[in-house]
C-alpha cells in the first residue's frame, strides 16, 4: 500500500498526462452490431436517486436490459446531478478520455447545457438514429429537442415529461389558489402553511422560474442567454414576490424543504397544506401507496405552468458506449414507457406520440389507470417553457446570496 | 515485530498524510488536471468570499466544543453517581447497543421523535397541546444547530462512557473513593475529586475524537444541523460536487480550513479538560464535603436516561414506520400495519446490505491484524495518549473531509479505480484506531506471568503470540472485530468520496433518504443499517460465551 501511496503523490505532484487511442465507437445505424458489441458490457447508469419509486423503476429496467440484451446495468445514485458533471469533467480534466466512471446520465436542464458547452457529450446525434427515435412526439412536444432552449442535436435522448403541478388535500384546501397571487394570499391568510424547496434543488429553482415567466412581460427575452449585468434588473418581480411571501412560509422562511421528495412529506405530515413536483403524475402514485391522504388533488395554474422533458445522455469518454445505447433506446421503447407512466410505478408521462403507436402498444397506455389524484393530460393547462439555462443558474445564485445566508 | 508495527503505523499516517497532501496543494492553487499549476492563494480569497462562510465555520467550532464538554460531563456526572451501583451496570448493557446503532440511524430516529410533526408532539396532541395541526416552531435544522448537538451528544456519550469503563480500572476507584468516603465526602463529590483527575488524561484522545467528529462530520449534519447555511464540513461536500471544476480549489481551502476550525476545537478541549482537572483539584482541598447529594444524583440519573431515551425510542419509531400502512398526525399510533415496504424493499437493499457486510468484515479483519501487530511491536510502557497513540488516532482526530478528498485524487492518479478496494483503504483507515482502543486493554490487563512461562518453556515470541496470547484473548479479540464491523457499517463519506459514489452501502441509500422521503422507507433502510452492526455484535456475543462454556471459565469479554 505504502508504495502506491508514494506512487500516488508523485503522480499529484507531477499531474498527469493519459492519452490513448480510441477505440471504435459503436454506430447506431448498425444496431445489430451494437446489440452484439452491447452484451456482457456493464452500463453505470448516474441518476438522481431520491424517490424510491424512481429506482425501483430503474432497478426494473435494469433487470429488462440484462434479460433481453445482456446488459448489466448499476444505478449509481446520485443526490446532484451537477456532481456527475463535476466527475466527468474532472476526468476528462485529468486526461482520461475513455473508460470514463459515467456511461448514462439522466439530466436536462443547466447540466446539460454545461456538458455540450464543455464538449463533455458524445456528440454523435446518436439519439435520434435509436431505433425508438421514430414513436418520439417531437412536434407535439417541442421540448423532447429543445431542452431548455439549447438544442439536444440527438446528444441525450428524451426520457419523460415534466409539468408543474400543485396538490393539496382536498379537505383542508376546498378551493386552491388559481394564480400565483392567489398562493400569496393562501400563505398569509394561513401562516406557515407553504414552502418550496431549497434552490438549487431542481423543483426549487422551477418555482423561482415559475414566479419570473409569470411576471416578466418580454418573454422572448427569457429564451435568450442573460445577460449578467441585466441580472438584478431581471429578477427584481421574483424578489419582490418571494419577500412579501417569505415571513408567512413554513418556518417563516428560515428553513427550507431538501427536494420535492421532502416537501411531499410535509404535506404528508400535515405540516402544510400545498405541494407541487414537477411530476403531474406523483400525487396519485403517493395517494396509491398511502403516503398522502386519499382526498388530495392535483391542480395547475391559470395562465400555464412550466414544463419540459428529460433526458438520457452518454459521456463523451463512457467506456460502456454499446450498452448505453441499448439501454436509452429500451427507456424510450413503448414498453418502458407505459410501464414508467403507469401510477402504481412511477407515473411520469411519455415522451412519445401514443396516438401514432401501433394499436398493441397504444394499449398499454390506454390500460393505465391514472387516479383520482392526477389531472388527465388535457387537464394540465398549457405548458410554459423553460428561459434558456443561464436563467437558472443565475436565479439559484441570487436566491442564495439574498436568502441562504442570514 | 516492531518493524511489522512501525510499518502499520506509517501506512495509516501515511494515508493520512497524502490526503492532506491532496487537498493542500489544490487549495494553494495547484491542480495540473484544471491547469493551475500554482502557487496561488485565489482559492482563499474565494472562500473567504462564500456567502455565509464565517457562519458555517462557526458552527464546526461550537459544535465540537459543546459536543465534547456536554459528553464529558454526562460521562464524569453518571460515572460519579451510580459506578458500582446496580442500576449502572444495567446502563453499561445497554452501551453495547446504544454504540452499535450508526450516527445516520440515530439521526433518522431523532429527527422524527423531535419534529413539531414528530412522536412526541403525537403522544401528547391533541388532548394536551391542542394541536390538531403540527406547529410551525424549528425543532430540527434549526439555525444554531441545538438539534444535531443533541443527537451528536446522546451518540458520543455511550462511546466516551465504553472508554472511560475501559481504562477506569488503571485509576483503583474502589479504594481511592474508600479513602475519600473515610474523609466524609459524598459518593459524587468523592469520585470527582479522587478519580476524576486521573481519569480525564486517560480518555484525552477519545475526548479529542469526540470533538474532531462533531466539528467534522457529515452524516449527522445533513440530517439534523442547519440549513442554511449548514456546518462547514457540508459545504466542502456540496463545492466538491460543483459542475464549476475551479471550485475544487476553494473546496480543498475549505477543508484545510476545516483542519484548522478542528485544530482549534482540540486546543479549546484540552485547555477544557484542564481547567476542569484543575477545578476538581482545587475542589478537594475546600473542605466541602457535600455528603448530601441525593438531588445531584437524580440529575445525573436524568442525564444518563437521556441518550438511552432519544436513541432507543427513535430506533422504536423507524420501526414502527416499517411496518406502518399511514400514520398521520395527531395520531400517536399508525392506522394500520403491513409488511409491504420490508417487501418492497428488499430487493433494492440486498446488494447494498452484501457489500456492507463484505467491506465491513474485511475491515475488521484487516484492522484486527493491524492492531494485533501494532499491540504486539509497541515498546513496553507506552502510554495510552503518548505520541505513538496520536500517531494511531490520525485518522480519527484529523477531520475526515481534510483528508479524504485528497486520498481519493490521489489513488486515481496512482491509476486504481475508485471501487470496493479503494473504499476499503479508507474504511480501514478509520477502523483500526477503534479496534485498537477495544483491544488495548484487554491485552495490557492479561496476566504477565504467562508468556515468560512460554518462553522458559522454549517458545519463541511469534509462538508466544499465536498460541498463549491470541487463544487468552479470543473474546477480547471478537469484541474488537465487531466494534470494527461496526464502525466500518456506519462509515458514509469515505464510502462516498472514495467509492465515487459507485458503492452502494446500506449507509449510503440511507443517506440518499436524507433529503427527505417516504417515512415508512427511512424507517425500514435506517432500522437496516441499525440492525447489521447489532447482528455483529449478537453474533461474537454468542462465539464469545460458547468458547467460553469450551473451556468452562466465566466470561471475561
Amino acid at each position: 500500500m505504502l508504495a502506491r501511496l508514494l506512487a500516488a503523490l508523485t503522480g499529484l505532484a507531477f499531474g498527469l498526462g493519459l492519452t490513448a487511442a480510441r477505440a471504435a465507437d459503436p454506430d447506431p445505424a448498425d444496431w445489430a452490431a451494437v446489440l452484439a458489441a452491447a452484451k456482457g458490457q456493464t452500463v453505470y447508469f448516474h441518476a438522481w436517486g431520491g424517490e424510491t419509486r424512481i429506482n425501483d423503476y430503474i432497478a426494473w429496467a435494469g433487470g429488462q436490459a440484462k434479460a433481453r440484451f445482456g446488459v448489466e446495468v448499476v444505478h449509481v445514485k446520485v443526490a446532484e446531478t451537477s456532481a456527475v458533471v463535476s466527475r466527468v469533467l474532472a476526468e476528462t480534466s485529468a486526461g482520461r478520455d475513455r473508460d470514463g466512471s459515467v456511461d448514462l446520465v439522466w439530466i436536462n436542464g443547466e447540466n446539460f447545457a454545461a456538458m455540450k458547452k464543455a464538449g463533455l457529450l458524445w456528440p454523435t446525434g446518436w439519439a435520434t438514429r435509436l431505433p425508438n427515435w421514430r414513436h418520439v412526439d417531437v412536434a407535439g412536444k417541442p421540448t423532447t429537442v429543445a431542452d431548455f432552449t439549447v438544442p439536444t442535436d440527438g446528444m441525450e435522448a428524451p426520457w419523460g415529461m415534466a409539468q408543474l403541478t400543485f396538490y393539496a388535500d382536498s379537505a383542508r384546501v376546498p378551493t386552491p389558489p388559481a394564480s400565483l397571487d392567489a398562493l400569496a394570499d393562501y400563505a398569509r391568510r394561513h401562516p406557515g402553511r407553504f414552502t418550496y424547496p431549497e434552490p438549487p434543488d431542481f423543483l426549487g429553482t422551477t418555482f423561482l422560474k415559475q414566479i419570473l415567466v409569470t411576471r416578466t412581460a418580454d418573454r422572448a427575452a427569457l429564451a435568450r442567454p442573460l445577460d449578467p449585468a441585466e441580472a438584478e434588473a431581471r429578477f427584481v418581480p421574483v424578489f419582490a414576490y418571494l419577500d412579501a411571501l417569505h415571513p408567512h412560509l413554513w418556518r417563516q422562511g428560515k428553513v427550507f424543504p431538501a427536494n420535492v421528495a421532502a416537501l411531499r412529506r410535509l404535506v404528508a405530515d400535515g405540516e402544510t397544506d400545498i405541494g407541487f413536483t414537477f411530476n403531474p403524475g406523483d400525487a396519485a402514485t403517493a395517494v396509491r401507496s398511502g403516503e398522502l391522504p386519499a382526498t388530495v388533488r392535483s391542480f395547475t395554474l391559470a395562465g400555464g405552468t412550466l414544463g419540459n422533458t428529460h433526458f438520457v445522455a452518454i459521456p463523451l469518454n463512457a467506456k460502456a458506449k454499446a450498452g448505453a445505447l441499448v439501454l436509452a433506446d429500451f427507456l424510450m421503447s413503448p414498453e418502458a414507457q407505459a410501464a414508467k407512466q403507469d401510477p402504481n410505478r412511477w407515473g411520469d408521462p411519455t415522451v412519445l406520440a401514443v396516438d401514432r403507436l401501433p394499436e398493441a402498444e397504444r394499449a398499454r397506455f390506454r390500460a393505465l389507470d391514472l387516479g383520482a389524484a392526477s389531472l388527465a393530460p388535457d387537464a394540465l393547462g398549457p405548458v410554459l417553457p423553460e428561459p434558456h439555462p443561464s436563467w437558472t443558474t443565475a436565479l439559484a445564485a441570487a436566491w442564495a446570496q439574498r436568502y441562504a445566508v442570514r | 515485530m516492531r518493524l511489522a508495527a512501525i510499518l502499520v503505523l506509517a501506512g495509516l499516517v501515511g494515508t493520512v498524510a497524502v490526503g492532506l497532501a491532496g487537498t493542500l496543494l489544490p487549495a494553494f492553487g495547484h491542480l495540473p488536471a484544471i491547469g493551475a499549476h500554482g502557487p496561488s492563494l485565489d482559492a482563499w480569497s474565494r472562500l473567504f468570499a462564500m456567502p455565509g462562510l464565517a457562519r458555517s465555520a462557526a458552527t464546526a467550532l461550537a459544535l465540537g466544543i459543546a459536543a465534547a464538554a456536554l459528553s464529558l460531563a454526562i460521562v464524569l456526572l453518571v460515572l460519579a453517581a451510580f459506578h458500582g451501583t446496580r442500576p449502572f451496570r444495567l446502563f453499561v448493557r445497554l452501551i453495547g447497543p446504544l454504540l452499535s446503532i450508526p450516527h445516520a440511524a440515530a439521526a433518522f430516529g431523532l429527527a422524527f421523535l423531535l419534529a413539531p410533526s414528530g412522536w412526541f408532539l403525537r403522544l401528547l396532541s391533541p388532548w394536551a397541546t391542542g394541536f390538531d395541526r403540527p406547529p410551525d416552531f424549528t425543532l430540527v435544522n434549526d439555525p444554531l444547530g441545538l438539534a444535531l448537538l443533541a443527537g451528536l451528544v446522546a451518540k458520543e456519550v455511550p462511546f466516551l462512557m465504553l472508554v472511560a469503563l475501559a481504562v477506569l480500572p488503571q485509576t483503583a476507584p474502589a479504594q481511592a473513593m474508600e479513602v475519600a468516603a473515610g474523609f466524609g465526602y459524598g459518593r459524587m463529590k468523592g469520585f470527582l475529586v479522587a478519580v476524576g483527575p486521573r481519569l480525564l488524561p486517560r480518555i484525552r484522545l477519545p475526548l479529542l475524537a469526540v470533538a474532531a467528529y462533531a466539528s467534522g462530520s457529515v452524516d449527522m449534519a445533513l440530517i439534523l444541523g442547519p440549513t442554511g447555511p449548514p456546518p462547514l464540513p457540508v459545504r466542502v461536500l456540496r463545492w466538491f460536487a460543483e459542475p464549476d471544476l475551479t471550485m475544487r480549489t476553494i473546496a480543498a481551502a475549505g477543508t484545510v480550513l476545516q483542519a484548522l476550525v478542528t485544530g482549534i476545537v482540540a486546543l479549546a478541549v484540552l485547555a477544557l479538560e484542564a481547567a476542569v482537572r484543575r477545578r476538581l483539584a482545587a475542589a478537594a482541598i475546600s473542605g466541602r464535603r457535600r455528603v448530601e447529594d441525593r438531588a445531584a444524583r437524580i440529575a445525573a440519573g436524568a442525564l444518563a436516561c437521556l441518550p438511552i431515551a432519544a436513541i432507543g425510542l427513535g430506533a422504536a419509531a423507524l420501526a414502527l414506520w416499517s411496518v406502518a400502512t399511514a400514520w398521520r398526525f395527531p395520531a400517536a399510533w399508525p392506522e394500520g400495519w403491513s409488511l409491504a415496504t420490508w417487501t418492497g424493499l428488499a430487493p433494492a437493499l440486498a446488494g447494498p446490505i452484501l457489500t456492507s457486510a463484505g467491506l465491513g468484515l474485511a475491515a475488521a479483519a484487516i484492522a484486527l491484524l493491524a492492531a494485533i501487530v501494532l499491540l504486539a511491536g509497541a515498546p513496553p510502557g507506552s502510554r495510552a495518549s503518548g505520541p505513538v497513540a496520536v500517531l494511531l488516532f490520525l485518522p480519527i482526530l484529523v477531520p475526515e473531509t481534510s483528508w479524504l478528498f485528497g486520498l481519493d485524487v490521489a489513488l486515481s492518479a496512482a491509476g486504481l479505480t475508485p471501487g470496493p478496494s479503494t473504499v476499503l483503504i479508507g474504511h480501514v483507515a478509520q477502523v483500526v484506531p477503534y479496534v485498537h482502543l477495544s483491544l488495548a486493554g484487554p491485552w495490557a490487563g492479561l496476566d504477565r506471568r504467562l508468556e515468560p512461562v512460554a518462553a522458559s518453556l522454549g517458545a519463541g515470541p511469534l509462538r508466544r503470540l499465536l498460541a498463549v496470547r491470541l487463544p487468552l484473548l479470543a473474546g477480547p479479540l471478537l469484541t474488537a472485530a465487531a466494534v470494527g464491523f461496526a464502525v466500518s457499517i456506519a462509515l458514509y463519506l469515505p464510502t462516498l468520496v472514495l467509492g465515487g459514489g459507485r458503492v452502494a452501502t446500506i449507509t449510503t441509500e440511507t443517506l440518499a433518504l436524507a433529503g427527505g422521503a417516504d417515512r415508512r422507507i427511512t424507517g425500514a433502510t435506517a432500522l437496516v443499517q441499525a440492525l447489521l452492526p447489532f447482528a455483529g455484535f449478537a453474533l461474537t456475543g454468542l462465539a464469545v460465551r460458547a468458547l467460553a462454556l469450551r473451556r468452562r471459565q466465566p466470561v471475561s469479554a
